[in-house]
């Protein structure tokens, strides 16, 4: 039975006449231990579909579940790391991760509590800024901070939602060396959301396009069967990672040349007031009655 | 260069401001306004309140700073009471929808009302209290003017808070009284300065109102008492003092707020 599973998930925002769906039909499933990148433009839901497995959204149709348990909500065995950092800008360093492990393990005595917090400052290399409020560190940093942070709730699985993608592209390859250096030491079932193709195949197992939205839904999981560690230097030149690369970006080229042009104008109608309305007064039904008035655009699909 | 282009901002211009307010009201005073007294006479009349600061001569002839001091005492009751109550209202109102429909309405309605329309309410409250009636009325009425920057600015800042927070806060599983101690307060504090500060300020203008009412001790009192013995010299005394006080205060308290807005 796969770890985690993600089954017809459907999820869209909106009501009624402006809904808009965001993802489609999405399948996904994770085997313990691995780990898989998820590769899509940005708006293209790739927030959404973490935040479903996350719990922090309902699906609208289909199942998420984690070891065979539905997920309902959002909770401490799914270690996050948003793409905004999202530590408390109030709290130290080793307060942000404190507050964590204090969480996850409330049975512990303070002084395990506290060994538990510095390990994992230290698996970050963030010793030495222990003491520091979050705005006095560099946005590697920061994250680093919510790496640890997440990873130190030891979670089943761990979310990473663009951790890297608000950062220049030096850290960016600097922190990419350390989470596949902590994730061989950890081995934990990691799901990363990513708009870099190459970042996915240098990190994941598996990478698995998500195709441009709307309705946006996942392409053929290809396997990275490249050998760990992995050199950054040497993957250029290896003719498998160009291949993986190849049909990556080629799924995703093509999914956003196959979505329709839509033109979208401007409408203006005339707000016609009836003479006599006969129509039975609705009361809570949920919907009010849209007067052509109220539409000020239309958006035609030219397949 | 720099050194005196500092100095002409902040103090040869300022000077040059209350000089030409000092020559208005010179002229004012010997001109339109015979009753004015000139600045000279403010000063020469001034002076035992000003370097007897604390003296105290009799219940309503003391040195400026003593009555200050009674009024600030009065204010940082009054003062206190609204934030007591204001706060917890201001959470409340940011985090309920239905307690926000139910109470803004009537917190809209209340807000503008002035501290003379409440002084004569909170005088009746508590007339069963004796001696001690004008003290607690005046209290009411300071809370009750006073709280409303408080409760509006925690409202809002409770609902300013990023999504961000509260997704930890969720993520982590903390629990409702972990989420207001850990997350919501830290995070609405500096908004909740800005309401502590703006509260005082307001505090400061119901004490003068309120004390010319009771005729207790306190540069209010002090202010209205000396109308009636007709020395305007100290009626501008006291305006000056009520708005050097008032201008310390509201510094004081910006100071504070920075150090959370910083953090």
């Amino acid at each position: 039975m796969p770890y985690l599973e993600l089954k017809n998930v459907s999820k869209g925002f909106g009501s009624n006449g402006s809904r808009n769906d965001v993802l489609r039909d999405i399948n996904l499933t994770v085997e313990q231990g691995e780990f898989v990148a998820i590769v899509g433009f940005s708006g293209a839901g790739k927030t959404t579909l973490i935040s479903l497995i996350m719990g922090l959204l309902k699906p609208d149709s289909g199942s998420v579940r984690l070891d065979g348990v539905e997920i309902t909500e959002p909770g401490p065995d799914r270690g996050i790391v948003f793409q905004n950092y999202s530590l408390l800008p109030w709290l130290s360093v080793f307060e942000n991760i404190f507050l964590a492990v204090d969480q996850c393990f409330p049975d512990w005595n303070p002084a395990k509590k506290t060994e538990h917090t510095e390990k994992y400052i230290a698996m970050v290399n963030l010793t030495p800024a222990r003491n520091k409020r979050p705005h006095e560190l560099s946005g590697g940093m920061r994250q680093r901070v919510s790496v640890a942070r997440a990873l130190a709730m030891d979670p089943r699985i761990l979310l990473l939602d663009e951790p890297l993608s608000a950062l220049d592209a030096l850290t960016r390859s600097t922190l990419q060396d350390e989470i596949s250096r902590i994730w061989l030491e950890n081995k934990k079932t990691v799901v990363m959301i990513t708009n870099d193709p190459d970042e996915g195949i240098y990190l994941a197992d598996r990478i698995i396009p998500l195709s441009a939205g709307p309705g946006a839904t996942l392409g053929p999981s290809i396997t990275v069967d490249l050998p760990r560690p992995r050199d950054r230097k040497a993957l250029n030149h290896e003719p498998r990672f160009k291949e993986v690369r190849r049909q990556v970006i080629e799924y995703l080229l093509n999914s956003k040349s196959k979505q329709h042009a839509a033109i979208t104008r401007k409408l203006i109608l005339p707000d016609i007031e009836p003479e006599d309305l006969n129509l039975p007064w609705q009361k809570r039904t949920g919907r009010a009655a849209i007067r052509p008035g109220e539409i000020k655009s239309e958006t035609i699909e030219i397949p | 260069m720099k050194f005196s282009k500092f100095k002409f901002d902040w103090l040869i211009l300022p000077l040059i401001g209350v000089i030409a307010v000092l020559v208005l009201w010179q002229i004012s005073s010997v001109s339109w306004a015979k009753d004015l007294p000139t600045p000279l006479k403010t000063w020469q009349a001034s002076r035992p309140y000003l370097v007897e600061p604390f003296a105290k001569r009799g219940e309503m002839d003391q040195g400026i700073l003593r009555f200050t001091w009674y009024s600030l005492v009065l204010v940082a009751k009054g003062y206190t009471l609204a934030l007591i109550i204001g706060t917890p209202v201001g959470f409340l109102l940011g985090l309920s929808k239905p307690f926000t429909k139910a109470f803004d309405p009537i917190i809209q309605v209340l807000r503008p009302v002035s501290p003379l329309a409440w002084f004569p309410l909170g005088l009746m409250l508590f007339l069963s209290a004796g001696k001690q009636a004008s003290e607690l009325g005046a209290l009411f009425t300071i809370a009750i003017c006073s709280m409303w920057p408080t409760v509006l600015n925690t409202a809002v800042g409770v609902r300013a808070i990023p999504q961000d927070y509260l997704n930890v806060a969720k993520v982590l599983k903390l629990s409702p009284a972990k989420t207001l101690f850990k997350v919501i307060i830290p995070a609405s504090l500096p908004y909740m300065f800005t309401g502590f500060r703006l509260s005082l300020g307001i505090a400061w203008l119901v004490i003068v109102a309120v004390e010319m009412l009771i005729g207790r001790p306190g540069i209010g009192g002090f202010l209205w008492q000396e109308y009636n013995s007709a020395v305007y010299e100290h009626i501008i005394l006291c305006i000056l003092t009520i708005g050097i006080v008032g201008f310390a205060l509201d510094r004081l308290m910006s100071l504070v707020e920075r150090r959370f807005k910083s953090a």
